[in-house]
């Protein structure tokens, strides 16, 4: 037996995949947290030195910072909000629509539902950026007079009040296949007796969804919730297409990814700082770390336990 | 909600069925409409875009000006074969040394398979963007910035983690007594993963599939590691050029549907092995 030799074959199977996955994911992700400690010394700025937690204070508490952070936090916390009150719930009620024996032409409506999840940021951005809510071509203006509201036209992207929000509802527009369809599979996942028994005993489809389906896909809804939160407290690519690095108008749009990119690299005036950087990273990574783990320690674990 | 629940129940079945698909027919329209209206227009001239927006193309208002730009302004088709052999190589890459590694993790009891997982594992979690910073300034010392080389490279570690997740998920599935027949024929445990392969093909494939879509969408990367003209991908170059040419309409549409086009195919062709693929890794998780 092969266990009892010395295994060069396993060796030679792991090899290839620890040795990139450690080189070009572990090691830069572990030693960019390193690199929020230094930062250029002061006599030298070729020359990196130790400085201890002083970025992180500096990024909490330096005007130039903190206000940012504070703004590119909150921003990302309504993000990620408006993406679990409208996304994942419209999702699940397509899901819904989708598994239901009245539906006709399911492969149809899935297909096309998903398609925007298909396209890039770039192009999601643009469509709606530069052509839907353009007023110059008015079309989001033509829609909001067909139902009847008028008065309400707003230039959704250029106001610091509803700049954030409108992009959210963009993202949700390309998103929202990815709840339809784990909700799809996992609602596809229960045994049609069960369903029928409670049926049977005078339940009604509401009674049905609620008492028995909705427990029945609690981990689904688990999964699509911390997948939901690593994507919205990473994202980057459609805020930087559809308002630039600086986030506008005036940070009404600045998220996380958004701020980590500008300070790294800088932005017009702003010269890049690559420890400082690395420090929003750090703080990125504990904000999602600290996600996973609530997921994993407090919803994953009492799930098995009750389901299973 | 108890009260729009008894609403529903009180409608007739077909009254159910029609609201069933009038909703879905609806949202249906909010995805595609924009699409198509980017479509339509990019063969319009522009005085015909901003007259009608919603008008389909006519003899009269029919124009190719903004293709023209897009093919003698930018790199289009260099962008394009960019971007294939980044995702191309990424993918064989990842379907070669994943399909390896959770073969080794499901088929052997070794000491440290488990934490191994666990480390491997990380990395479906924790974006690899976090570690941008250190990334960039590795791979300037390797001199593989502005090569696809660095991208393929970091985009392969990306993409590694979920898929030997859910591949050595797959792989116990395989029968024991297959292996164990060929372990009796003599066949070395490389001839072993070689004949186990094709079973788990289909498997694999549809997470080469849900591989493909952030790799070829991905703005993060090449902005940073790979903006140099020679080596843009298609979406940093759409990014790029409808940002030069915002205010030429023309141009602007028709860059987003040569962008958006392919795909539209690609996901058209493979739609069921990719939507099987997100669902089985779900189930699989």
């Amino acid at each position: 037996m092969s266990r009892k030799r010395f295994p060069t074959h396993i060796i030679v199977f792991l090899a290839p995949a620890v040795i990139i996955y450690t080189v070009f994911m572990i090691y830069p992700l572990v030693d960019s947290l390193r690199l929020s400690l230094y930062a250029p010394s002061a006599e030298n700025p070729q020359v990196e030195e130790f400085v201890g937690l002083q970025n992180y204070q500096t990024l909490f508490t330096d005007p130039n910072y903190a206000p940012r952070l504070q703004g590119a936090v909150q921003n990302n916390f309504i993000f990620f909000a408006v993406h679990m009150l409208v996304q994942n719930p419209i999702g699940l009620l397509l899901a819904t629509l989708l598994t239901s024996q009245l539906t006709r032409f399911k492969a149809l409506f899935r297909t096309t539902i998903f398609l925007p999840t298909m396209l890039s940021f770039v192009l999601v951005g643009f469509i709606w950026g530069n052509i839907i809510l353009s007023p110059l071509w008015g079309i989001a203006d033509d829609f909001f007079r067909a139902v009847g509201l008028g008065d309400y036209i707003q230039p959704w992207l250029g106001k610091p009040e509803t700049a954030l929000v409108t992009l959210s509802l963009v993202s949700v527009w390309q998103f929202i296949g990815i709840p339809m369809m784990l909700f799809s599979a996992a609602l596809i996942g229960i045994p049609d007796e069960l369903v029928e028994a409670a049926r049977v005993d005078g339940a009604t489809g509401w009674g049905v969804f609620w008492h028995i389906k909705f427990p029945l896909i609690l981990p689904t809804v688990g999964i699509v919730t911390i997948l939901t939160f690593v994507g919205n407290f990473n994202a980057f690519d459609l805020i930087y297409t559809v308002q630039g690095g600086l986030a506008g108008p005036n940070f009404a749009t600045d998220i996380l990814g958004t701020f980590f990119y500008r300070t790294f690299f800088g932005f017009q005036l702003q010269a890049g700082n690559p420890t400082m950087g690395a420090t929003i990273a750090g703080v990125m990574f504990l904000i999602i770390l600290t996600g996973v783990l609530i997921y994993l320690v407090g919803f994953q674990r009492r799930l098995v336990r009750v389901e299973y | 909600m108890t009260a729009i629940s008894h609403r529903f129940q009180s409608l007739s079945r077909s009254g159910q069925i029609v609201l069933v698909h009038g909703i879905l027919l609806l949202y249906a329209l909010l995805t595609v409409y924009p699409i198509i209206l980017v479509v339509i227009n990019s063969f319009k001239a522009r005085q015909a875009i901003f007259r009608n927006p919603y008008a389909l193309p006519t003899p009269d208002t029919f124009s190719f000006a903004g293709y023209d730009t897009v093919f003698n302004r930018a790199n289009f088709p260099n962008y394009f074969v960019n971007s294939l052999i980044v995702t191309i190589v990424t993918l064989i890459l990842i379907f070669l040394i994943g399909s390896m590694a959770s073969f080794a993790l499901s088929e052997y009891r070794f000491r440290g398979n488990t934490l191994l997982g666990l480390y491997l594992s990380i990395g479906i979690m924790i974006p690899i963007r976090l570690g941008t910073v250190s990334l960039l300034r590795m791979l300037v010392e390797m001199g593989l910035t502005n090569t696809l080389q660095g991208l393929i490279l970091v985009y392969t570690a990306q993409g590694l983690p979920l898929t030997i997740f859910v591949a050595s998920q797959f792989m116990k599935d395989v029968p024991r007594d297959l292996k164990d027949a060929a372990r009796v024929d003599g066949a070395s445990e490389y001839r072993i993963y070689w004949l186990i392969l094709p079973l788990v093909r289909p498997a694999l494939a549809t997470i080469m599939v849900f591989n493909m879509i952030p790799v070829w969408n991905d703005l993060w990367f090449p902005l940073i590691i790979a903006p140099a003209e020679g080596v843009k991908t298609v979406t940093l170059g759409a990014q790029v050029f409808m940002g030069q040419f915002v205010n030429d309409y023309g141009a602007v549409l028709a860059s987003l549907t040569l962008a958006m086009v392919p795909i539209i195919i690609l996901y058209i062709l493979f739609s069921r092995q990719l939507i099987r693929g997100l669902t089985s890794g779900a189930v699989k998780f």
